[in-house]
């Protein structure tokens, strides 16, 4: 007799508990954070993995400190390392000819990098927008 | 993205001034150009200099003259503009969106120096509601006080009040960091997400009440905790970054940085559930 086929839908794990109310790590009972995110929001930046882009942007806009990317980290999107891009609301990714490193605090430095350089390139999404409804 | 479409038949709604594009296709993915060139400053916007400075009395303006001034300096390349006579204005200083060392020699109103995305403020005097709301990037500095709403729904960059400020500060957070030398009022990180929030003297009531995420370093007395705000240790981590944004901010250098108390979301709140976007659609 012919075995009857699955129901797809049921072989989905169904995720049990919600957030909040999972048991914590270690680590994220001392940071206060969950799991939900892409990377690790709380993680602090090494200042001493500065890229010479950064360290000129940072030089440019007068700041003491890497400012708003200090928020900036590698996430993933369809399993492919992606930076958050806030202005676009959007996930960018990065290409497969760009290596990265294992370091995560090297990775976030290029993920900074990139993103800064995407933001203010006249090939960035909000560029056609900002032609098509600038009003001052 | 999707891709907008511009319908060739005028509707009725267009007729009316509204909008008809139709939304097609899926989302699009973006992939980094490796190649791009280096630019420091986003499309539209100027490439000013520090170095040129200028004067603005705006006595006799009102904001939207101001702020369209601001901004016609800033096209002749002006990097440092000094604002006089603010007398407690609203809404001046907005949508700065490239460099610039602005500096008000007086008091601003409601609203002052919102949505800015870059350029270092100060403020030699107090500001009113909502200062810096929206702030993307950059520096403010207010050297006296702030009212309520100080900094809401803050996105990124470095916020920082020498006085006290009012109730509801850093509400809505979503980035950034804000630093206050004296005391806040009521609800202090009101429902914030994320970033860091540092008041070195007491705090009110409901202190990070329904907070999702983010941190709340206090350094004085507590008047309540809001609801599903806890008390988390504080690490060596917290201590370093305490230290170099304290410096960044020129306050709090004789404060014991080991005595602060930080405050983060007990996570009993969050009531959505862990799967991504995409086992969402799947799951439809």
């Amino acid at each position: 007799m012919a075995k009857k086929k699955k129901n797809k839908m049921k072989s989905i794990k169904k995720t049990k508990g919600q957030l909040g109310k999972k048991k914590e790590t270690a680590r994220e009972k001392m940071i206060g954070q969950t799991i939900g995110y892409r990377y690790d929001v709380n993680l602090l930046p090494d200042y001493k993995k500065l890229t010479p882009f950064l360290k000129k942007y940072i030089e440019h806009m007068g700041w003491d400190d890497l400012n708003w990317l200090e928020d900036v980290h590698m996430g993933y999107e369809e399993d492919r390392p992606a930076v958050f891009d806030r202005n676009a609301n959007g996930w960018v990714t990065i290409p497969k000819k760009i290596k990265l490193p294992d370091n995560q605090q090297d990775r976030d430095m290029i993920a900074r990098e990139l993103l800064v350089k995407f933001q203010m390139s006249p090939n960035h999404p909000l560029v056609d927008l900002k032609k098509a409804y600038l009003k001052f | 993205m999707a891709n907008l479409k511009t319908t060739a038949k005028k509707t009725k709604a267009q007729s009316m001034g509204l909008h008809t594009e139709v939304l097609t296709g899926k989302t699009q993915q973006k992939f980094f150009n490796p190649d791009e060139a280096e630019n420091f400053f986003y499309w539209g916007t100027h490439n000013v200099d520090f170095n040129k400075r200028t004067e603005l009395d705006v006595m006799d303006m009102d904001c939207r003259q101001a702020n369209n001034k601001i901004d016609e300096l800033m096209s002749e390349g002006y990097g440092t503009i000094v604002i006089k006579n603010p007398q407690g204005k609203h809404s001046l200083g907005v949508g700065i969106l490239n460099k610039l060392n602005l500096i008000f020699e007086g008091s601003l109103g409601y609203f002052g120096v919102g949505s800015i995305d870059g350029p270092i403020v100060t403020v030699n005097g107090r500001v009113g509601w909502s200062c810096a709301e929206n702030m993307m990037a950059g520096k403010v500095v207010i050297e006296k006080n702030a009212g309520s709403c100080f900094g809401a729904a803050i996105r990124g960059g470095d916020l920082i009040c020498k006085g006290s400020v009012g109730a509801r500060t850093g509400i809505d957070q979503k980035g950034g960091s804000i630093i206050v030398g004296g005391d806040a009022g009521a609800f202090t990180g009101f429902m914030m997400q994320r970033g860091r929030i540092v008041i070195l003297g007491d705090v009110g009531i409901n202190l990070g009440d329904s907070m999702y995420d983010g941190t709340i370093y206090v350094g004085g007395k507590i008047g309540s905790f809001g609801s599903d705000a806890v008390e988390s240790p504080m690490t060596k981590n917290d201590i370093e970054w305490l230290t170099r944004k304290l410096k960044v901010a020129e306050i709090g250098s004789n404060v014991d940085l080991s005595k602060m108390t930080k405050v983060v979301a007990g996570k009993k709140l969050w009531n959505y559930d862990a799967l991504e976007p995409t086992e969402r659609k799947g799951a439809i």
